[in-house]
């Protein structure tokens, strides 16, 4: 299942776009890969980062996987919420388990980013 | 995805495929690294019974006259002399106290024994025992191709592997099987061994099989247990259970380049037999004072402590986590280390990817096995 009314990276972050903010998560692939997570680390809210840097870290019992952000802008809120039940990932990664908002500085860089289509052939193939 | 062609397989091997286990290469197996979910299969071992195929540990057989004075002297731990059944934890250390590996070595018989080594340390462990063997008087006859090996794990283990159809005659017997006990008795397709033995920390059992019965035993173990709530459980949640009672595993907390006194497997080392490879190393080591200890860490900051991160104490670097991870049970970040044994307890801090996150030392082990009394005796909890 790959939600049609957001944006993908080869990364396997999803962004949704509303306005002139984003919000920001892990595709349910990625959590599933991961298997259970059981830590996450998100960025303070004021920050600003540049398309792709690295802006937290999700852990399961087995592995480490970094977050990326897919735009560039600055955090305007993290989702507390996953950070003391991190498992909110695993059981809602497209909903519940967003993990931050970004106010976007370069909304351009929405275009190259993958359609639904395009990340579902990802993942396909 | 994880290249899986040309490894091996064993007879379990469709099954789990057929059943959605996650599938990794594990010393040259295709294995099962989880099924449902790494904290599911953790708590079904936990609160009920779990089942693991083990396939992939290295079953040698050795029997001859000279074979009990002949694996005494290869061992840290003290097997000549035991009684018939009776299974022994040891370590198998090259000259300079280095361990080759850790195993279990069953007495079956008068002159028969069974040595039971990891799947990553196999071939060197074959390798040294054909080295190291006689002439004549032990004869060697490495099993491991042939033989499944099933644990059953969990409080309602006993009640589980008495219900196996070929063992329901035994279950008196099993029942009274004492932990690190063993009895063999015939299957289908040849001798079956039961062992109260496993790698949890909860009471259970390991079933040694010919390949032929054990895909009959798996499946029968899972239709008679449905009522328990029997589960199958992959590699990830076996390394999760055995790190909470702080079992130490070959490739973390041992090595060939750690002794078994720096590991805390000392009561396994009896440096007072009178010889065994290893024993003037460490009794050299135990004289001038063990170096370096492990420790077991609860990470008070944020993060989680993996396999290789750095402690520093005092502003120094002392060592290293040889297993870290987020423990299911006590629900927080916990590792052990090996640092310098001057390192005292209390705080220290762990590099996480570049960043120091605190730590402190805590009581030994995380968890408390059940593995003898009642096996479902209150948990105790720190």
């Amino acid at each position: 299942m790959v939600p049609a009314d957001r944006k993908y990276t080869q990364e396997h972050e999803w962004i949704m776009v509303d306005g002139g903010n984003g919000t920001v998560g892990v595709t349910e692939f990625a959590a599933h890969e991961l298997g259970d997570i059981v830590f996450v680390e998100l960025p303070s809210v004021g920050a600003t980062f540049k398309q792709g840097d690295t802006v937290g870290t999700i852990e399961s019992v087995k592995a480490v996987a970094d977050l990326y952000l897919p735009v560039s802008g600055e955090i305007v809120a993290v989702n507390d919420a996953v950070a003391t039940s991190p498992e909110l990932l695993n059981s809602d990664a497209f909903g519940q388990g967003w993990l931050v908002k970004v106010k976007l500085s370069v909304p351009g860089e929405l275009d190259a980013l993958l359609d639904a289509a395009a990340y579902g052939e990802l993942l396909g193939g | 995805m994880d290249d899986l062609a040309g490894l091996k397989t064993t007879p379990l091997t469709a099954w789990h495929r057929a059943h959605g286990a996650k599938m990794v290469p594990f010393a040259g197996y295709e294995m099962p690294v989880q099924y449902e979910g790494v904290l599911a299969e953790h708590a079904a071992v936990r609160e009920r019974v779990g089942l693991f195929d083990i396939t992939h540990m290295g079953e040698i057989f050795v029997d001859g006259p000279g074979a009990e004075a002949w694996l005494d002297g290869l061992v840290t731990n003290r097997v000549a002399g035991v009684a018939v059944g009776k299974v022994t934890y040891t370590a198998m250390c090259k000259a300079d106290g280095g361990v080759l590996d850790d195993m279990l070595i069953y007495r079956l018989g008068a002159e028969r024994w069974l040595v039971v080594c990891n799947a990553s340390n196999h071939d060197k462990i074959a390798a040294w025992l054909r080295a190291h063997a006689p002439a004549s008087s032990v004869r060697m006859d490495d099993r491991s191709d042939a033989t499944a090996l099933i644990a059953v794990q969990g409080p309602d283990a006993r009640e589980l592997v008495g219900r196996v159809a070929n063992l329901a005659n035994l279950r008196n017997d099993i029942a009274a099987l004492d932990f690190y006990t063993a009895f063999a008795c015939p299957g289908a397709s040849g001798e079956w061994i039961v062992s109260r033995t496993g790698y949890t920390g909860e009471h259970g059992y390991e079933l040694y099989l010919p390949n032929a019965d054990a895909l009959a035993v798996w499946e029968e173990l899972l239709s008679r247990g449905a009522d328990l709530g029997v589960a199958p459980i992959g590699l990830a949640a076996r390394d999760t259970l055995r790190f909470e009672v702080c079992y130490c595993l070959y490739g973390h907390e041992l090595e060939e380049d750690i002794t078994p006194l720096e590991a805390g497997i000392g009561w396994a080392v009896k440096l007072k037999k009178d010889a065994f490879t290893g024993l003037e190393a460490l009794r050299s080591q135990q004289a001038a004072g063990v170096p370096r200890k492990l420790v077991c860490l609860e990470v008070t900051g944020r993060g989680i402590a993996r396999q290789g991160a750095r402690i520093l104490s005092g502003g120094r670097d002392v060592g290293f986590v040889t297993s870290g991870t987020f423990s299911p049970t006590l629900k927080k970040p916990l590792a052990l280390a090996l640092v310098e044994a001057a390192v005292p307890a209390g705080d220290v801090m762990i590099d996480i990817r570049g960043k120091g996150v605190e730590a402190r030392t805590t009581a030994f082990p995380f968890l408390a096995a059940r593995t003898k009394g009642d096996p479902k005796a209150p948990r105790q909890l720190t």
